[in-house]
């Protein structure tokens, strides 16, 4: 799996660039800013962790660099494509080819077996069915699943259901991983694991990652770290 | 096709919610096949109407009788092509009045000759044509009661008994099938000069008058010449089209296009809310599940299409079955061959079933899966974290 084409990095390398982005949220009268004028550079091939407390913005961010959400000031650019200019539906096509998400709750579709759970995002594509099931096969292979692929996910434990999530991410060999507290949901034995599944992607596949976490065990596996707080980055720290 | 698998599992997802709402779509569409099939039970006369035919009555009444001899004066007016007659017979089979079906003495060469939705073999009718007590039957009225050709057939009639006050007896000679599905096929006719010369009393006197117009476009014309042609006589006539006198034998027991529409209004909006609540109650309960979809790629539009297809699965599942087996029903023939001789739900009603399937799928499904579109995807996530 490589990265290639559009959303590929700018030519000094940068491939997620946050320039000076607000959110502000609003509940009934009161304004929230989650996010101030805050500016973050990832560049190709690097995996970031993004820690901070409750409340500090990290969800948020990762929502506007994945294009889930806007921003109310600033602008994302991902690989020189900038994400606020873009209509809903363009969006959701640059979604579907250039990012991966990982979840903390995994949010598998229960109603799907773990290969059609991989499956769904390339729906979305032209390939064939017979395509479609080979590259579903060399995502389950990687996160080393092939022998669950027909099974529902009340029937994975709860480190199996976030190996289909990883594979659902990967499948269409997105340029971007973003994962959302991807162990905050795990025991120290399938988190360790999961860690270690998505550092061989970043080493070995190239995959950009970008992942929340509370959890300084986690963080250390990337290779920086960025703390949030009230909105802002507050501290830098390489792993 | 590649999001079928999808939208299966998702109404696979709560089987029992599922299934007592396609039960019910299935029962809202039965009674709708049901409530076709009897409308058109009803309106059978009106629809095989030929609009080139008018029924000359008694102006006051139908059960008063016209003379004979009008058929011959009628013939002289202009416009008219042809006469026949028929009588009202009232005859009970077996002396048991649940044995009731339609009897009518008519004059058998002009009655095959204006109605000609009557198929009857040439032999059948040569040999109605060569005996006195002939009568022919419908092939439903034949099926209804095992009869064929030779059978004798006693007949009771309390409007008409017959001299000695012995039953009436006929000879089946031929057994009548209908050019058209909706072509009454449960009546029973007998020979007038038999009828005639047998009875007590009346003699000279029939029922109506069945007349055929050489231009339909001038048939209300041809109507008022022959009301004005028996003006002021003992009997007076009231000539009316075909069709509407139908209509009036229809509406002695209320509209029934309308008393079926109320019915159906209410049983429509009551299935349109079921259905819908069916699928908001589904759309809520995923709302993490369309983030994710969203999350992944699926557009606003896609959305919006998987959650309405859903809903169409689930109106056809149900609605499609429901007209199956009202058509089905039908296919065993008449339960009460005596109220209803036509019974069969029309291709008409069929395409108007479909539609309403199609439409109480959009419809059902409509709110929800605008909410589903509008849905926002940090939303959706966050909401399920």
């Amino acid at each position: 799996m490589s990265n290639s084409g559009e959303g590929g990095p700018g030519a000094n390398g940068i491939l997620v660039r946050v320039d000076g982005v607000d959110r502000t949220f609003h509940r009934g009268a009161e304004e929230i800013h989650v996010l101030d004028g805050l500016d973050l550079e990832v560049p190709q091939g690097e995996f970031l962790a993004l820690m901070g407390p409750s409340g500090s913005g990290k969800t948020t961010l990762l929502n506007l660099i994945g294009g889930l959400d806007r921003p109310t000031r600033g602008s994302v650019a991902i690989g020189g494509d900038r994400l606020e200019s873009m209509s809903a539906r363009r969006l959701a096509a640059w979604r579907a080819r250039h990012v991966g998400l990982v979840f903390q709750f995994y949010n598998l579709l229960p109603v799907l077996s773990a290969a059609r759970n991989v499956e769904l995002p390339l729906l979305l594509t032209h390939m064939s069915g017979a395509e479609r099931r080979r590259h579903v096969a060399v995502a389950l292979e990687v996160v080393g699943l092939s022998h669950r692929a027909n099974h529902y996910p009340r029937t994975l434990s709860g480190g199996e259901q976030q190996r289909v999530g990883i594979a659902r991410a990967i499948v269409s060999d997105p340029t971007l991983l973003l994962c959302d507290e991807p162990t905050g949901d795990l025991d120290r034995k399938a988190g360790d694991e999961i860690l270690d599944l998505l550092q061989a992607l970043n080493a070995q596949h190239g995959k950009t990652i970008i992942m929340v976490t509370h959890d300084p065990h986690a963080s250390a596996r990337a290779t920086r770290t960025v703390h949030l707080d009230k909105g802002q980055l507050s501290m830098e720290a390489p792993a | 096709m590649r999001f079928l698998r999808l939208v299966w599992g998702n109404l696979m997802r709560r089987k029992l919610r599922t299934s007592l709402t396609l039960l019910s779509v299935c029962v809202a569409f039965l009674l709708f096949g049901l409530l076709c099939i009897i409308n058109e039970a009803f309106s059978a006369g009106v629809t095989m109407a030929g609009a080139d035919r008018l029924i000359v009555r008694h102006k006051v009444s139908l059960i008063m009788s016209l003379p004979i001899t009008y058929g011959a004066r009628m013939q002289r007016i202009p416009g008219v092509d042809a006469t026949t007659h028929w009588t009202w017979f009232n005859g009970i089979y077996q002396d048991d009045p649940r044995n009731f079906f339609g009897t009518f003495p008519v004059e058998p060469e002009s009655f095959l000759a204006m109605h000609r939705e009557y198929l009857l073999p040439p032999a059948e009718r040569e040999a109605w044509l060569k005996t006195r007590t002939g009568a022919i039957v419908g092939r439903t009225l034949a099926d209804r009661f095992g009869w064929k050709v030779g059978d004798r057939i006693p007949l009771m009639s309390p409007i008409w008994p017959r001299k000695g006050d012995g039953a009436w007896e006929f000879d089946i000679v031929g057994i009548y099938d209908g050019d058209k599905k909706s072509t009454d096929t449960s009546g029973f006719f007998f020979r007038y000069d038999y009828f005639d010369e047998s009875r007590a009393e009346g003699q000279g006197l029939v029922g109506w008058y069945v007349v055929r117009v050489k231009d339909p476009d001038r048939a209300a014309e041809v109507a008022a010449a022959i009301d004005a042609e028996f003006a002021n006589s003992p009997y007076e006539t009231k000539a009316e089209p075909e069709g509407a006198f139908a209509q009036s034998f229809v509406e002695q027991i209320g509209s029934i296009g309308t008393i079926l529409l109320a019915i159906l209004s209410a049983v429509f909006f009551t299935i349109l809310l079921v259905a819908g609540n069916t699928m908001a109650q589904a759309v809520r309960e995923r709302t993490a599940e369309l983030g994710v979809l969203k999350a992944v790629g699926f557009t606003n539009e896609r959305v919006l299409g998987l959650v309405l297809v859903e809903s169409c699965l689930l109106a056809a599942a149900g609605g499609l079955s429901g007209l199956a087996i009202a058509w089905l029903l039908t296919l065993g023939g008449s339960p009460i061959p005596a109220v209803f001789p036509v019974f069969y739900l029309p291709t008409r009603y069929l395409l108007i079933g479909v539609g309403l399937v199609l439409g109480l799928g959009i419809l059902a499904g409509l709110l929800p899966a605008l909410a589903a579109m509008r849905l926002r995807v940090a939303v959706a996530l966050r909401r399920h974290a």
